[in-house]
């Protein structure tokens, strides 16, 4: 089935070149930061994660919000998410490698990355968050590949992978559950130190990750004979539209108990992100961008003739990607450790050789996603649709 | 127990077949043959039950009081100088009352003289430390014998999981290599120096104390830092907690830091 990557246009492979050489680039950085340490990123003693853990964080998201086509399709019978569900399992594939790779290109030993399983540690929620996020890969392409296969063969799947279905719908929420939990049971964290953090992540996860998937389908569907369906794509937009208002309710209730409690320590982080905290300022235009981005494209959302028109659609889609990628990304990330356990102030950016090694992440899971893509495509150009 | 040749051989091809005996064999080898000595601590070696602090912030009056610490610390565990101050390594640090306990700084009504008083701040070695409880490898670990905070810098992977859980601030990641560019200025050869890519952090001189010596900081500090075990009653530790008013940072955290301020001072206290 896999040789079905290997032809291709040659719009096809020039892109498939464009992301070898990203990749290039992002891997001669990183064999700079290998050899001289994570001082060639902007992170600092007081705030020691940065854009690859905002990347990993918001991808997490991305991977977890395949559910919201794996539910109702299995759980509920919506057999208009038939022929898209594997475009979602297929995304969160190409999410969790990309997740693992910031993992990875972000600490200090990476050579040493084995000592996770080799001293497994339960009190420690990245030992979990490991477990989770490699038990949701595997599922994920057993489970596309598996059902991909049958199509091909244009059978039904084999009755052994019904239960991995199943058992990928709670895994997905684990995955972003634990990543939160990675932040939500630090003291001293304040911004991080709250109940809703989970739920956060998953109501974040819900909007922006089907609205990568959304725009992904309206891409397939211009570049090739596959069509997603018109109302599967609407349905997207619907989940998308009430994740996205369960997305900033939730974020007001966290800035309803850090005003209204008047408790110093549990204002400052946001006044960092929205006014600025001592003078520094950096991260308040982007903070800005987001709640603003977050209104409009909920404006153009709720509208249903804004929702059923295509361009403003994916105007709004952009607008959520956007919103929820600076806000779970670096917002989140950065507003914990600002200002650090003494109140003060350390900015963060990241530098260019963090960038660089940041998109040729990036471009790995976009070869991923490509390849597995134009499988899928491939097999359902030729068989049409089959209902499994 | 004592083993010969032929039994060794026996335990020894038993183990392989089983693949779990060799540990066994081992110890009892080493029980038997090895000198006794090589591995036991040294008698004059200081035990406690649970290590602790008292800083009595009366007694350091000048930059050298604070400075003499600091130095004492650093020189002794190659902590190395670094320009950069993202990348700042530090064991030991002074800084004023405002950020030292930033929960309590709201107080603007309070003792003039507490209010610009500056504090000696490092690992408080917390009876409940949020560091080890997150770190995936164990590199960071408490000590069961005697409460320390200890950092194993080859099982380290660098994921600085442990900077985002301490409250305290208390840990450094070597974000450049701490060997080069003489940011070490003297080495002391009798204690490891780092690679890039590890956490570290005040360990309370833990190879100090199994010779029989003080931590470096209290030895330089003329008093003002007294260790002592925090769970002996007689202790002089103890006395001190009794007889005078102490401040620990962050307690409402419930991380139990180990590391009490004497502030005031003053007769009426």
């Amino acid at each position: 089935m896999f040789e079905r990557a290997l032809s291709g246009s040659n719009r096809y492979w020039a892109w498939i070149f464009f992301l070898l050489a990203v990749i290039g680039v992002g891997f001669l950085a990183y064999m700079k930061q290998l050899n001289e340490g994570l001082g060639i990123t902007g992170l600092s003693r007081d705030v020691s994660w940065g854009f690859y853990i905002a990347q990993f964080t918001f991808l997490v998201g991305v991977a977890a919000s395949a559910v919201m086509l794996v539910i109702p399709y299995y759980l509920h019978n919506f057999k208009k998410f038939g022929k898209i569900v594997i475009l979602g399992e297929f995304l969160a594939v190409s999410a969790v490698t990309m997740c693992m790779l910031f993992i990875l290109v972000d600490m200090g030993q990476p050579m040493r990355v084995l000592n996770v399983v080799l001293h497994p540690t339960l009190n420690s929620v990245m030992f979990w968050d490991a477990l989770v996020l490699n038990g949701y890969l595997f599922l994920n392409i057993i489970i596309g590949w598996t059902t991909l296969a049958a199509d091909q063969k244009q059978v039904a799947p084999p009755q052994w992978v019904k239960p991995l279905i199943y058992l990928s719908i709670p895994w997905a929420v684990s995955i972003h559950t634990v990543t939160a939990f990675l932040y939500a049971g630090l003291p001293g964290r304040h911004l991080w130190l709250t109940a809703i953090m989970a739920a956060r992540f998953l109501a974040s996860a819900f909007a922006g990750g089907p609205a990568i998937l959304v725009l992904l389908a309206l891409l397939v569907r211009k570049f090739s004979k596959f069509d997603p369906g018109q109302e599967a794509i609407q349905a997207l937009a619907k989940i998308v539209t009430y994740a996205m208002c369960a997305n900033v309710f939730f974020f007001l209730l966290e800035v309803f108990t850090a005003f209204y409690s008047g408790i110093p320590g549990h204002a400052h982080p946001l006044v960092y992100l929205f006014a600025g905290l001592d003078g520094h300022t950096k991260l308040v235009p982007w903070m800005w961008t987001a709640a603003v981005l977050a209104f409009a494209s909920i404006a153009l959302l709720v509208n249903p003739s804004t929702r059923q028109n295509e361009g403003t659609l994916k105007l709004a889609l952009v607008g959520v990607i956007i919103a929820a990628w600076i806000d779970k990304g670096m917002g989140l990330v950065i507003g914990g450790f600002v200002p650090n356990p003494f109140e003060r102030v350390t900015e963060y950016a990241p530098t260019m050789p963090e960038l660089a090694i940041t998109f040729g992440v990036y471009a790995v899971g976009l070869l991923v996603l490509t390849l597995l893509y134009k499988v899928a495509i491939g097999v359902r150009e030729e068989n049409g649709a089959v209902e499994h | 127990m004592s083993i010969n040749r032929r039994q060794f051989l026996k335990l020894a091809s038993v183990s392989t077949i089983l693949g779990v005996g060799s540990a066994a064999a081992i110890t009892s080898i080493s029980r038997s043959g090895l000198e006794a000595s090589q591995s036991s601590p040294d008698p004059k070696g200081l035990k406690a039950k649970r290590w602790g602090f008292v800083v009595d912030v009366s007694k350091l009056k000048t930059e050298e009081d604070y400075q003499k610490c600091i130095d004492a610390c650093h020189n002794i565990h190659n902590v190395p100088t670094l320009k950069n101050p993202k990348h700042e390594i530090k064991w030991i640090w002074k800084d004023d009352y405002e950020h030292t306990f930033p929960n309590m700084a709201e107080d603007k009504i309070m003792n003039k003289e507490l209010q610009e008083k500056n504090f000696l701040l490092f690992c408080n070695h917390c009876a409940n430390p949020a560091c080890v409880r997150v770190c995936p490898t164990q590199a960071t670990f408490k000590r069961k014998s005697d409460g320390i905070v200890m950092q194993d810098m080859h099982r380290c992977i660098g994921c600085r999981f442990c900077m985002a859980a301490c409250p305290f601030g208390a840990r450094s990641f070597n974000y450049v290599d701490p060997r080069k560019d003489n940011a070490i200025k003297v080495e002391n050869k009798e204690f490891p120096t780092r690679m890039i890519g590890v956490v570290e952090k005040c360990t309370a001189c833990y190879e100090r104390l199994a010779v029989g010596k003080q931590p470096a900081c209290a030895e330089a500090s003329d008093g003002a830092i007294v260790f002592g075990d925090l769970e002996d009653p007689k202790s002089e530790v103890r006395r001190l907690i009794a007889e005078k008013y102490t401040i620990r940072r962050k307690p409402e955290l419930g991380t139990q830091p180990g590391i009490y301020y004497v502030i005031g001072g003053g007769e009426h206290v």
